[in-house]
């Protein structure tokens, strides 16, 4: 590949390191914009600001040192990976420590453990793995095996319950299989399907809470002070930022208390009550930036599991910025997902840098086994 | 790794694939953008003003804020009623630590009543969690210095502190100016019916009885605001704006203190009442009613203990002065002296015999007079001064019931003065339908010659007594009685205006001369009933005495007072003004059961009016035996041109 070398001294140094420039830029600016939000959310503590950092500084190493690990490799510990990941989730559900209703972590002694996290990664992986062994693009019965390598992990993190992520590990697996080139006809087929699967999680797979979150979303006025005040709330904060926002640190439905879960799940309100619609756009369009990087390292990406790993890992990305926007502003129902790189909080930031780390590792390795 | 299978694979069309793939993907993501700038442009731009407002609304509070109590002055610039700051104990369970715990702490520094806990727990339940909750009321200094000290161990306790009215002399002026009191439910929706409910929203008391009752509009003012900023639990961050209230108007009373006081004095462990009033303006000057009580009691809510003392045979709460209705007697004799004249029964020349015996033709009854020997020859003149009740049969059955109680009702007998308090009673003046209405019973010549001496089914208020007094010496001109006499502005007062009802139309202005000069008589000539109690004043005054029979004395008993219980001796009363040649001050004095008017209710009168007019310096004065003629006198001449 031919690169005009405009400023060497650093493209030297960031391949060096493996890292995608723009890339980089991209996620840095959205954490930057992270942590001014979460000072104003958090109520100008900068103790939560320190918190948040040492974490994206963890969650930065993890990401520098995933994308120095050739990709094959990757490849290669693909199986791997989503058996051990299987494992403990049948582990989770059998020997697993509860909290807030749901049993989602595993005691490791040391550390407590979410193996839902790993599975955002080895899903993608293990189907792309699995899918880009065959021509493209893939055969019915590949595509079913696909599924059923997306099915049995989305199941297992249902029943913890986990709705948010285990509809992020079910996209990110159909995703891949879509970019292989599933046909438009097998898509339509799904798309009934699901719809027809809808009633039979509503009864058989979600809980009362989960369904409580639905109604409420559908009707948030119906019971303004219970569980339709989150909503109720963040919509008002949004729509009272306007065109201009309130400003930096002036946004009284946030500064007051009045918006739930500020400065985690709920930022984008704070950030939208204090920016305006303006600062909503420019948000987007860091989001759009570096989806379209990603996809772009994608597209240049030389075989077809580095294509097929990182498109799906970059559409999830965007999946988690779209859910948790259209959850905060009223047109999803409330399912715990945070805001990538801007909410307040660890786990989820680690596996999504760490998903960066990968798309850094295709967009800046030679392939050592080259196919060409 | 090794495979089975040799996979050939196409990598151009592998790629073109992904691309294909991707571009979709991307485009599906813009379409997401899209939506989610849809969405929130919705919000944001569309629904702005919406959202704005429900975000100010959770954020924005207005508290209305109590504008303070109007204060209340005497007409020489005593202060009667004031606002005096007012601590209790607030406590909000939310911000406590421990509820139980901080209150029975508390019960033992504080030294407070399980009572207080109990009215505690149950205010506890009707208010929300993080709303204060009175604990303790009208903490006194040492209490407010104990908790001050202790502050520190008990969060969510505050000593909050309002202004409460004071009434600084006590029963001297209860039922003048009443008193205020803790809005009840009545008062509440008697507000919400009149629209001022808005208006009371930070409104702690309202006034009960009296002038605060009466004059409460004037004196409470208007509610202000204190937009203040909260978080969601309902916190005060900061004050965004704050109109102030507008205090209550400032009063003065034609009160005079000095009068309250001595009536108190000169009444004490008595029953009965005084009215004073200024002929010019129709200015209460003094209005006591003996027993009274300490308003102060009723401010911040009477204990039933307390309350059960008031309610003695004596009654205190009981405005005797307003709500009192008393058979007038020999009061009235000089209103129906000048009905008889006007009407021309008798001229200032008749005579009549008087041999203490009162006998209609072919009728057995026998009326007496007060005294058994009778007064010998009497005219209107004498009759007055010596309060001959002969005479007055005599007049009032030639005048019979229609012109009496015509005439009486033009001196404002039988109706509400008018006066600005809420405690006022009408009194009764028998007329044959009213007596029919009332008590079912036909009206007798005997009735006639009974009203004739201010007795029979006539009773009348004090305060329209004095009216009364005023109408006659103002020859006719009617003044409504008033309290309140203006309102303060700075320095200045601005008067109320004088209230008055149309005239008396006059027939022949001698005749008022005539009754005047019988009333001077009383007090000045030698046979006076009223000499005695005015000996030595400085100043010329002028009255009638009365002495109300309570009981049906039989045809051939004499009143014998030791006979009789208490409560049915006869009832002393004197109306009177002074000074005679230009009235500064009318006085109505009733002492109930003390006996004879002459020497019981009369003194009073003149302590009362020795006080009113003890810095003014009178020249002496020589008593005038008689009236001059009809003709000779200056006011009569301009009655023909």
């Amino acid at each position: 590949m031919l690169r005009t070398k405009l400023l060497p001294n650093e493209r030297s140094f960031l391949s060096k390191i493996h890292c995608d420039g723009p890339l980089l830029l991209g996620l840095l600016v959205l954490m930057a914009v992270g942590l001014l939000t979460i000072y104003s959310a958090g109520g100008q503590d900068i103790q939560l600001i320190q918190r948040q950092l040492v974490r994206l500084g963890v969650a930065m190493g993890v990401m520098l040192v995933i994308a120095q690990v050739p990709i094959n490799t990757y490849q290669k510990l693909s199986i791997y990976f989503y058996i051990v990941g299987i494992g403990m989730l049948v582990a989770v559900l059998l020997v697993g420590v509860s909290s807030k209703g749901a049993q989602r972590w595993l005691d490791l002694g040391v550390v407590r453990f979410q193996p839902s996290e790993i599975m955002k990664l080895a899903v993608p992986m293990m189907v792309a793995w699995y899918i880009s062994r065959f021509n493209l693009p893939p055969k019915l019965k590949h595509i079913a095996v696909g599924f059923i390598l997306v099915v049995m992990p989305t199941l297992l993190i249902a029943k913890q319950p986990d709705l948010g992520t285990s509809l992020l590990i079910a996209s990110s697996g159909i995703f891949a299989l879509f970019l292989a080139g599933m046909s438009w006809g097998l898509i339509s087929f799904i798309a009934i399907a699901a719809s027809a699967f809808t009633p039979i999680m509503w009864i058989f797979l979600m809980k009362e809470y989960q369904k409580q979150r639905v109604l409420t979303f559908l009707n948030p006025e119906s019971d303004p002070l219970g569980s339709g005040y989150h909503i109720i709330q963040s919509k008002i904060a949004i729509g009272s930022g306007g065109l201009q926002g309130k400003g930096w640190l002036q946004g009284t439905q946030s500064q007051l208390e009045f918006l739930p879960e500020r400065h985690t799940d709920f930022i984008f309100a704070v950030f939208s009550e204090e920016f305006g619609l303006w600062g909503v756009i420019g948000l987007l369009a860091i989001y759009a930036f570096i989806v379209f990087r990603g996809m772009l390292i994608s597209i240049r990406a030389q075989d077809a599991f580095s294509k097929i790993l990182g498109g799906s890992i970059t559409l999830t990305f965007f999946v988690y910025v779209f859910v948790n926007m259209g959850m905060v502003s009223g047109i999803l129902p409330v399912v715990g997902v945070p805001l990538p790189l801007v909410s307040y909080g660890g786990t989820s930031m680690v596996t999504l840098l760490g998903g960066f780390g990968m798309l850094m590792a295709i967009a800046t390795q030679k392939r050592i086994m080259s196919r060409e | 790794m090794p495979s089975p299978r040799i996979v050939i694979k196409d990598h151009t069309a592998e790629s073109n694939l992904f691309a294909r793939r991707a571009v979709i993907g991307l485009l599906v993501v813009c379409v997401m953008i899209a939506m989610v700038i849809t969405n929130l442009y919705y919000l944001q731009v569309e629904r702005f003003e919406d959202y704005q407002t429900r975000s100010n609304g959770n954020r924005i509070k207005v508290l209305p804020v109590a504008p303070n109590r109007g204060l209340i002055y005497d007409r020489n610039g005593v202060l009667l009623a004031e606002n005096r700051p007012v601590f209790s104990l607030q406590v909000i369970p939310e911000e406590t630590q421990n509820l139980e715990e901080t209150l029975s702490k508390l019960q033992t520094l504080m030294n407070i009543d399980d009572e207080d806990i109990e009215d505690f727990q149950r205010d506890r339940k009707r208010i929300r969690r993080f709303k204060p909750v009175t604990l303790l009321n009208r903490l006194n200094q040492e209490q407010v210095a104990i908790f001050s000290a202790n502050q520190h161990q008990f969060p969510g306790v505050a000593i909050e502190a309002r202004l409460g009215r004071y009434y600084p002399f006590k029963g001297a002026l209860t039922h003048v100016i009443g008193y205020v009191a803790k809005i009840d439910k009545k008062d509440l929706q008697k507000l919400t019916e009149a629209g001022f409910e808005a208006n009371y929203a930070a409104t702690y008391d309202i006034g009960k009885r009296g002038i605060e009752k009466y004059h409460e509009e004037i004196l409470h003012g208007k509610v202000g605001y204190q937009e203040v900023e909260v978080n969601n639990q309902g916190r005060i961050i900061r004050t965004l704006n704050f109109s102030p209230p507008e205090p209550g108007q400032d009063i003065v009373l034609n009160i005079d203190v000095e009068l309250q006081l001595e009536a108190e004095r000169l009444f004490a462990g008595e029953r009965g009442t005084v009215v004073a009033m200024d002929p010019n303006d129709g200015g209460i000057l003094a209005l006591y009613s003996s027993p009274s009580y300490d308003p102060n009691l009723f401010v911040h809510g009477i204990s039933s203990k307390n309350y059960k003392k008031l309610l003695t045979s004596s009654r205190p709460l009981f405005n005797r002065a307003t709500q009192g209705q008393y058979p007038p007697a020999s009061t009235v004799k000089p209103h129906l002296a000048l009905v008889g004249l006007e009407q021309g029964v008798i001229t200032p020349q008749s005579r009549l015999f008087d041999n203490g015996k009162y006998r209609l033709k072919n009728v057995s009854r026998i009326w007496r007079d007060h005294n058994p020997w009778g007064h010998g020859w009497v005219d209107v003149t004498k009759s007055i001064e010596v309060s001959c009740d002969i005479f007055f049969y005599d007049m009032a059955f030639k005048l019979g019931i229609d012109r009496m109680s015509d005439g009486m009702y033009e001196f404002g007998f039988g109706d509400y003065t008018g006066i600005d308090l809420h405690e006022e009673a009408d009194g009764f003046m028998p007329s044959r339908g009213a007596v029919r209405a009332r008590f079912n019973r036909a009206w007798y010549h005997g009735d006639t010659i009974n009203l004739g001496i201010g007795q029979s089914y006539w009773t009348a208020t004090p305060v329209q007594l004095g009216q009364s007094i005023v109408t006659l010496l103002n020859k006719g001109r009617r003044i409504i009685p008033q309290i309140l006499r203006g309102q303060k502005e700075g320095e200045r007062t601005v008067l109320e205006p004088v209230k008055e009802r149309p005239p008396i139309q006059i027939q022949d202005e001698y005749n008022w001369d005539v009754v005047l000069d019988a009333m001077y008589g009383v007090v000045n000539r030698e046979h006076g009933t009223g000499r005695k109690a005015f000996v030595g004043a400085p100043y010329t005054a002028a009255g009638k005495t009365g002495t109300a029979q309570l009981v049906t004395i039989a045809q051939d008993e004499e009143y014998d007072a030791s006979k009789l219980s208490k409560e049915n001796h006869d009832n002393a009363m004197y109306v009177g003004y002074a000074p005679y040649d230009k009235p500064q001050i009318t006085v109505t004095v009733v002492f109930e059961n003390a006996g004879g008017g002459g020497s019981n209710a009369a003194p009073i009168a003149r302590k009362i009016m020795d006080n009113y007019l003890k810095n003014q310096h009178f020249p002496e004065h020589q008593v005038i035996e008689a009236l001059p003629p009809k003709g000779t006198l200056p006011s009569s001449v301009t009655e023909s041109p």
